[in-house]
Formats: structure tokens, sequence, C-alpha cells
């Protein structure tokens, strides 16, 4: 006998997270040709790679706000809500406290998620004050290009890290199922987001 | 707890408060953050993948050289232009220092040897006309190119560099030979050197013309004041 299955993501939450996936590659992949000697002699053609690193971020940011005001926007407050608020059993769980059960989103994820947009955010305007002071000596500041470096540094950690517990950890990679089809085992999801009620 | 605190928006508005207010402290942080771990970075340097530099082109294609056909041509505002090879750069005699280099976007790299010629034994070979007032450094990545004053290049630590950190310059800083200029953004230190003309008078180079200050001094143009 299957498993049953339950509902864990929208389509309108996997095309979020796909879209900022997609965005992120292809800037990571973009920024580090600019960024390592090794990989900006074996590709060349900067001016190009600039233009995609650029239109690339712009298209980021557009496609992701199109997506949330598009798709479900009620449905993405509600998710904002939910990794938004931490309660008591969220605190415990970030501890490393048990039992500490968990909602649709585990402690770990809602800080995930806070730190994402936020880097979203300041790889943005770090970006756009890196372009804006190329052509003006106003928007030129020492450690702009301290803070892009640094915050690609950041993200690949959380990258990481996010990339292990999804694909690699036994416990965790089931998730992936709910991320790519939307849906998770009803037991799985009993034991690690007990809290959760699935519609 | 009954109402779940809202820390999420917590996290995200004070990383991205810590994140713009570093606009303001990120570099020095980072400065006295290296010094602390220098023992540690100068043991993997060898190994991280940038050592601090970035390559910066403006075409396409990076200039290939061929010890074979490479010639420096100085002419111009002189008495006697010349068209060297390799090997006659190399016969001319040698400096070596060791100094900082600074981007103008924000980067630098400290401690880089650099060994090369200084122009005054350049100036030896062609003898400069009383009219000549600049230098125009023509880089084979077309169409960069930069000038300085007379004045600005026979500064102490001014040099056509052909090695750096003890090997001949790497492709992607400009072999076979760059204009080193310290004390000046990284933009006035022209790559894949092809030629130099003296003129009468500096023009803009390709970023001057692009808004760039002509000047460059490290810490005291472009918008900085140190």
């Amino acid at each position: 006998m299957s498993a049953r299955l339950v509902r864990r993501f929208t389509r309108a939450e996997r095309l979020l997270h796909w879209v900022n996936a997609l965005g992120f590659f292809l800037l990571l992949g973009s920024g580090l040709i600019l960024y390592l000697p090794s990989l900006s002699v074996l590709v060349q053609r900067r001016p190009l790679i600039k233009d995609i690193h650029f239109w690339g971020g712009i298209g980021w940011m557009t496609s992701l706000v199109l997506v949330i005001a598009l798709t479900d926007p009620r449905g993405f407050l509600r998710t904002f809500r939910e990794v938004d608020g931490f309660d008591a059993d969220d605190l415990r769980w970030l501890r490393g406290r048990r039992p500490a059960p968990q909602g649709r989103f585990n402690a770990g994820q809602k800080v995930n998620t806070a730190l994402t947009g936020a880097f979203i955010v300041l790889f943005f305007a770090s970006g756009m004050i890196l372009w804006l002071g190329e052509r003006d000596t106003r928007f030129r500041f020492a450690s702009t290009v301290v803070l892009h470096d640094g915050l690609m540094f950041a993200a690949l950690a959380l990258l990481v890290g996010h990339l292990y517990l999804a694909l690699i950890h036994p416990a965790t990679r089931h998730a992936l199922r709910g991320m790519t089809l939307g849906t998770v085992r009803e037991d799985w999801a009993s034991t690690h987001h007990a809290k959760w009620k699935p519609q | 707890m009954d109402e779940p605190r809202k820390y999420g928006r917590g996290v995200f508005l004070v990383t991205v408060a810590g994140g713009l207010s570093s606009l303001a402290w990120g570099k020095a942080a980072w400065s006295k953050v290296s010094g602390i771990v220098s023992p540690i970075a100068g043991a993997i340097a060898p190994i991280l993948p940038t050592q601090g530099w970035r390559i910066y082109t403006v075409s396409d294609h990076m200039p290939t050289f061929d010890p074979a056909t490479w010639r420096l041509a100085v002419g111009g505002l002189v008495e006697k232009p010349v068209s060297l090879s390799y090997a006659q750069v190399r016969a001319l005699p040698r400096a070596e220092q060791v100094t900082t280099f600074h981007c103008v976007t924000g980067w630098t790299v400290t401690n880089v040897h650099w060994a090369g010629v200084r122009l005054k034994d350049v100036f030896d070979l062609v003898k400069p006309l009383p009219q000549a007032g600049g230098l125009q450094f023509v880089s084979a990545e077309d169409p960069y190119v930069d000038y300085l004053t007379m004045q600005q290049s026979v500064l102490p630590e001014v040099m056509l560099a052909y090695e750096m950190d003890g090997k001949p310059l790497p492709q992607e800083h400009g072999a076979p030979m760059r204009l080193i200029i310290p004390e000046m953004y990284g933009y006035k230190n022209v790559k894949w050197l092809a030629g130099i003309n003296l003129v009468q008078q500096p023009a803009d180079g390709y970023w001057e013309q692009l808004g760039y200050d002509r000047d460059a001094w490290v810490g005291r143009s472009n918008g900085y004041s140190s």
C-alpha cells in the first residue's frame, strides 16, 4: 500500500522557489566568471558576461516580483506570516532542544527564508550601486565590492547547507519532493512537521 | 509564549540594515579582520582562487603574446623612435619593487612584487623632444589607451613591468608588459602594452572618457577622499 501524500507547497510557491534558484545560479555562474581570474581567462568575453550578470540581476528581481504579484499574492501573504512567526517550539528547535514540534516550516527554514530574502535585496542594492558607481562618482564606495563579494560567500554557505539537507541528508531529503511535485508523505510530515495540519 | 513573535521580519531587517550600513564600514572592517587572520591567509594564499585580484577587460578577448613577433613601439615627440623586441626590453636595466595595487572599485592587493623597466631608461633611448608634455600608453586591447604627464611618468615607482611575483607577467595581467603606477588606481596601469607615444599634453584615456578622473590618485580622486 502506498503512503498517503499531502500537499506541502502550492504551484505558485514552487514556481517562486525555482525562479529564485534559476536566477541565483545564473548570477552565481556569471559572477564567478567575472570574479575568478582562472575563469576570466578561460571564458573571456567579459563585456558579454557583464551584460548577462547585470540583466540577469534585473530579470531575477523582476521575475520574483511578477511571480508573487501575478500568481497568488494572498497565498504568499499567508506564507509570509508563517515564516515570520516564531513560537516557543521554534525557539526551542533553534536551541537544539527536543521535542520541538514544528509547523509547515521548521525554524531553520524560517531563518533561511528571511536570510535569503535579505540577501536578494542586498545583492540587488549592492549590484546596482556597483553599476551606478561605474557611471557616477556619487555612487562609488570602497566597501560596495566587499559587500557584494561577502554576500556571495554567505549565500554560497547557505546554499551548501540547503543542498545537503535537500539532496543528501536521509531524514530531510524527502522534502525535495514537496518542492518538485508539491506533495510529501503524510507520515514524514507528521514526524518532521508535527504541528502542521495539511489542508 | 502564546502568540508567535515576528522574528522572521526581524532577521530580514537586521540583515538588510547590517548589509547596507557595511557600505560605510565594510572595507575598514575587512582590512582589520584580514590583518588578524593574515597568518592563516598567508598559508592558504597559494590555493585561494583570486589572491585578491579581479581581471577587468574591455574587449571580448585578451591579447595573446608571441615573443617572436611582439614589439613595443615608442615614438611621437622623440628624436629617435624605436621598436623594441621582447629581448631588447628585457636587456634594459632591470628594476624591482614591492607595491600595493588599488582598484577604483574598492579592492586592493598588497605586496605585489614587480620587475621591469623604468621609463627614464626608455627616454634615454628615444630622447624626448622639449615639447613632449605627456605619454600615451596604447594597449593591444583595442581601444584601451591612457595617458600620464611627463612628471608622473618618472615618479619613483612607475614601471613598465614584465614580471609579477617572480614570474613572467601572466596573460590576464597584461603579458608581456604593463604600466605600473602604484600611486594611481588600476585603470591607469595599462595592460598589454603595445606602444608608447610622446605627446604634447595628456588627453582622456578609455575610462576617463566614461567619466573617471584623469589624475587617478589613490584615495583622492574619483569621489574618494582619505
